[in-house]
């Protein structure tokens, strides 16, 4: 397996260099959560998630909803 | 005249319409500060309101992936959800938040931007809310902005085409009350869209001069998650809003420096 480092939501994360950005949520246990993920501020639709590759060194954010005013 | 024949009981005088959607209610809460999201939830539904805010924050990577979503206990299809921009300081930072926040909730334009100024007082930087503003709309979405109490630039924004004018009462979170009633019944005087007054509501009574000085609606959070008694507050702020709403469209009495007795002279026994 071919890892490379990714920054995921601020922090140094390991990921498997063939991932699509469907595998890295599944791999993270958040397959059908409501969620919203950018690569490098770039927003990705939900749709494009599994044909989206993952690169070394992209920023990806993933966010989900939390109260607020 | 029958009680159910009362002016008071027609509820489109109660209803909130923003970018086209009509509401029951007047009322807009947010989810911040609450105990946990059964009390939110709680809240949420005694409050009667149709429009709820959220805000957006980062997963906790690898972190309770089993623990409850907020968004299962205020369901899309049963509430309005209006993400906001809270925490972000610059226009970049908060129109990013919004395309994120438009792709979680699966495409839908309204938000409620806050651009804010600085962290002691939260105060909305208006240079910066006003480009943001500007982008978001070219961009699709129905904006509902908070803004500052300065009409120019409440007028600024509406020409922009912002769905929903929302000037501070007072500072975010301190429950001091309607401190600017001149300012904000200035806003409400030249506004075409709605103006919901948004941040400063302490308790029921504030809710009630905002609605009394016209506004269209009051968006809060703290005033409802830190009572003592959140639900309790949720129904007063409810009936405060509607009370006020009344209050308004029935046309105060003049204030008058005189006494005035209520009982006729006329017939008194001396």
């Amino acid at each position: 397996m071919n890892t490379i480092q990714i920054e995921l939501n601020g922090r140094p994360h390991p990921a498997d260099a063939t991932y699509t950005l469907a595998d890295l949520v599944a791999k993270l246990g958040l397959a059908g959560k409501s969620l919203a993920i950018s690569i490098n501020r770039e927003v990705i639709k939900r749709g494009d998630w599994p044909q989206r590759r993952i690169e070394a060194a992209d920023r990806i954010e993933i966010v989900h909803a939390i109260g607020g005013g | 005249m029958n009680l159910n024949d009362l002016p008071a009981g027609a509820d489109t005088d109660h209803q909130l319409t923003v970018a086209g959607k009509t509401y029951n209610s007047k009322l807009l809460v947010g989810t911040g500060k609450y105990k946990d999201f059964q009390e939110t939830r709680d809240a949420v539904v005694a409050s009667g309101t149709g429009i709820v805010t959220v805000t957006v924050r980062r997963v906790n990577i690898g972190q309770h992936q089993d623990e409850p979503n907020l968004l299962d206990f205020v369901p899309p299809g049963e509430f309005t959800i209006l993400p906001n921009t809270g925490g972000c300081y610059n226009a970049a930072d908060a129109v990013y938040t919004l395309q994120m926040a438009r792709e979680m909730l699966g495409g839908h334009s309204l938000c409620k931007l806050e651009v804010l100024g600085d962290e002691k007082t939260l105060f909305p930087n208006m240079p910066e809310t006003l480009k943001a503003a500007e982008t978001l709309i070219k961009d699709g979405f129905d904006v509902m902005v908070y803004c500052s109490d300065d009409p120019i630039q409440a007028k600024m924004l509406e020409d922009m085409g912002c769905v929903a004018i929302m000037p501070l009462a007072s500072l975010i979170g301190s429950g001091m009350g309607i401190l600017n009633p001149w300012n904000l019944s200035l806003i409400i005087e030249q506004t075409q869209v709605p103006v919901i007054v948004d941040a400063g509501v302490g308790t029921a009574s504030d809710a009630a001069i905002a609605m009394e000085l016209g506004c269209d609606g009051v968006l809060m959070n703290t005033a409802i998650a830190k009572a003592r008694d959140p639900i309790r507050m949720a129904l007063a702020m409810r009936d405060a809003v509607r009370a006020g709403r009344n209050a308004y469209l029935a046309g105060r009495m003049p204030r008058r420096f005189a006494a005035s007795p209520s009982s006729p002279m006329a017939g008194l026994m001396t």
